[in-house]
């Protein structure tokens, strides 16, 4: 099959979405020259024109309600936030206005966009671009949130988050963009809410997503030396989550790690972490262990950045230590 | 001077501002029994604004409403009796009761939606204008805002792009002259908000806003300009708010010289004079008047009859489909 980058995935996919529906558009900043900054869009303003290619001033909160004023009227727009860090500007029209409508007009409108941005640290971009916050988005009521981890993935999941109906969060890591993986050639969905079992396992489970996918994977190969036998679930969505294959692997390996990027403080894994004990305590041979990053701001200098998110090493740690190895 | 409308349009124009202000009064006494939830914003004494503006629509054209959005949505079509029972958080309301006072939305008559979040409208607004720009349709967005929404960062991010992309829109700002508690003149250094359509190289006028025919013929020429591809317009309207930033606020901060305007330039009562000297009759004034009181008082029936959603539909309409599941984790 053909191998091709998470970027070049998640342009193909819109691409064809584009192509199949006239009311997609994409917004946001420097979509046209320069195809974003991370040449997602590269082509489309001279393919689609103006009208479809939105290259907006810097005013995030701007153009991400006109996005939701669009999408009122049948526009399913596609807005790029830059950096996942400018949601702060950007915060009034998706928490309050995107991910409250549909409720408070009784089910008149709905708001089928999708909120793109890069996110993750590791690029050396310190504070204010290198941060995870799908706990933030998760913890919106009407939100979905989606974090790929393939170029598959990619595709198959943004090009349903854009037939979907409601305001879909697309957090896509800046460091898995040039990453290569086979993607079909044919048309694909992938749905939302369906996770992936990367390797099975019996002694524990690691569930993560995203970057910390490959983390994960090579903590495993690690730990296989040492004859534990680690299953590794990308959840791929966590609103809405995939509770059925969450369940059955906590059912099966009894031991669980929550592995995330972003901070430990209030994050997925805080909330994954309830959730399991909450439903499934019987089946726990062990508390659920976190594995997040420190509760501080990415700092700039590469070997601070390094001691920030969870590490493979780390990782091998944390389950050595949940199976007091 | 001989003034150019029939009278049947003039009377029209009255009849919503008695509805509005009919509205609002019976809406202050419930809410004054106890019988409404949370606040209430009225926009008595706006109703010159509200309805002179709405006037200038087509049915096809959208609207987006502020907080003090009742009058906007009446003005607009949306009918008594369901913003009422939604104002009583019954079922039958527009938004089935989730979203009260500050929220009636009914996008078959292009309203869009008031917000409880100021100037988050504003981009919205031009939202919905930038979707008839790229669908090359000619429906025009009209843009409800106040003073206070002026000074936020969406007010300008939004206009800036409208104008860039010349949007069919009109931006109309109600200037009541208070932000809650706060005046304009003490927040602000221009003498008015329509000054700053300078600033995007777009029309910006200043009008009465207590007469209903200078806010109509100001906002049917951003309209009318806007909807012929000329892009933005803004519409300044000089009003009074007769009562407080929400029931229940006395607005002991406003000099008593403001409430002595708001009285001798009450729009209806003055256009009601107005349309005696064009020669209404007095009992077709009357009719209205008591028409009017009619309608809002079967609204209110029926809100009081209505019945209260069903708890059951607490989880329902926060996601399209896979409610249970979104909603549960």
């Amino acid at each position: 099959m053909r191998k091709i980058s998470v970027s070049a995935a998640i342009r193909e996919g819109m691409r064809e979405e584009m192509l199949r529906d006239e009311n997609v558009v994409m917004i946001g900043e420097d979509l046209g020259t320069l195809g974003s900054p991370f040449a997602i869009t590269k082509g489309f303003l001279e393919e689609f024109g103006t009208n479809r290619v939105i290259e907006t001033p810097i005013a995030e909160n701007g153009f991400t309600g006109m996005a939701v004023g669009a999408a009122m009227r049948g526009v399913r727009p596609v807005v790029e936030l830059m950096y996942n860090d400018f949601i702060s500007v950007a915060l009034d029209p998706v928490m309050n206005q995107a991910a409250k409508l549909r409720y408070m007009t009784g089910g008149q409108i709905h708001i089928p966009m999708v909120l793109r941005a890069p996110m993750g640290a590791g690029r050396r971009n310190a504070g204010q671009h290198s941060q995870c916050l799908e706990a933030l988005f998760m913890s919106i009521p009407g939100l979905k949130v989606v974090c790929p981890s393939s170029a598959a993935d990619a595709k198959g999941l943004i090009k349903s988050a854009i037939r979907d109906d409601d305001p879909v969060i697309f957090l896509e890591h800046k460091l898995l963009y040039a990453q290569r993986d086979e993607v079909p050639e044919e048309e694909y969905t992938i749905p939302l809410g369906k996770a992936e079992i990367k390797r099975q396992g019996s002694d524990v489970v690691i569930l993560t997503w995203s970057r910390q996918v490959y983390f994960a994977l090579d903590a495993a190969a690690q730990l296989e030396k040492d004859g534990i036998d680690v299953e590794v679930i990308d959840l791929r969505t966590l609103v809405p989550l995939d509770w059925e294959t969450i369940e059955a692997s906590v059912i099966k390996t009894n031991r669980v790690v929550v592995l995330e990027e972003g901070v430990k403080r209030s994050g997925v894994g805080a909330e994954l972490s309830a959730q399991i004990t909450e439903e499934l305590f019987d089946e726990l041979d062990a508390p659920v262990c976190r594995v997040a990053g420190l509760n501080v701001c990415s700092p700039f200098s590469p070997p601070l950045e390094d001691a920030v998110f969870p590490q493979v090493g780390t990782i091998v740690q944390a389950v050595k230590s949940l199976l007091n190895r | 001077m001989k003034q150019p409308y029939p009278m049947e349009q003039l009377l029209n124009l009255y009849e919503m501002m008695v509805r509005v202000r009919r509205f609002e009064e019976k809406a202050a006494e419930y809410f004054t029994k106890g019988m409404l939830a949370g606040n209430i914003h009225l926009c008595i004494g706006q109703e010159a604004t509200v309805v002179g503006a709405n006037a200038a629509l087509e049915d096809r054209d959208f609207i987006t409403c502020t907080h003090r959005g009742h009058g906007q949505c009446l003005a607009k079509g949306a009918k008594a009796d369901k913003a009422m029972a939604e104002l009583f958080g019954k079922a039958t309301g527009y938004c089935g009761g989730k979203g009260g006072s500050m929220h009636i939305v009914d996008v078959n008559r292009g309203i869009l939606g008031a917000n409880g979040i100021v100037g988050a409208g504003i981009p919205i607004a031009t939202g919905s204008a930038l979707t008839s720009k790229i669908r090359g349709t000619d429906e025009v967005t009209l843009c409800f805002f106040g003073d206070g929404a002026s000074n936020s960062g969406a007010f300008h991010e939004a206009i800036n792009m409208a104008a860039a992309w010349q949007l069919p829109i009109a931006y109309l700002c109600e200037n009541n002259q208070y932000g809650v508690s706060v005046n304009i003149k003490s927040v602000t250094n221009t003498d008015t908000i329509a000054v700053r359509a300078k600033a995007y190289d777009i029309p910006g006028v200043t009008v009465d806003g207590n007469d209903v025919l200078a806010v109509y013929e100001a906002t049917k020429e951003a309209v009318d300009r806007a909807r012929s591809g000329k892009g933005p317009s803004l519409v300044e309207c000089m009003t009074y708010r007769h009562m407080g930033h929400y029931l229940g606020d006395n607005s002991f901060y406003r000099p008593k010289e403001y409430m002595e305007e708001a009285t001798q330039k009450d729009a209806i009562a003055n256009f009601r004079r107005y349309l005696l000297q064009q020669g209404a009759e007095e009992k077709t004034l009357t009719a209205i008047e008591e028409a009017m009181a009619e309608e809002i008082l079967q609204a209110c029936k029926f809100a009081e009859d209505s019945p209260y959603p069903d708890v059951s539909t607490v989880t329902k309409d926060m996601y399209a489909v896979e409610n249970e599941r979104c909603v549960s984790r």
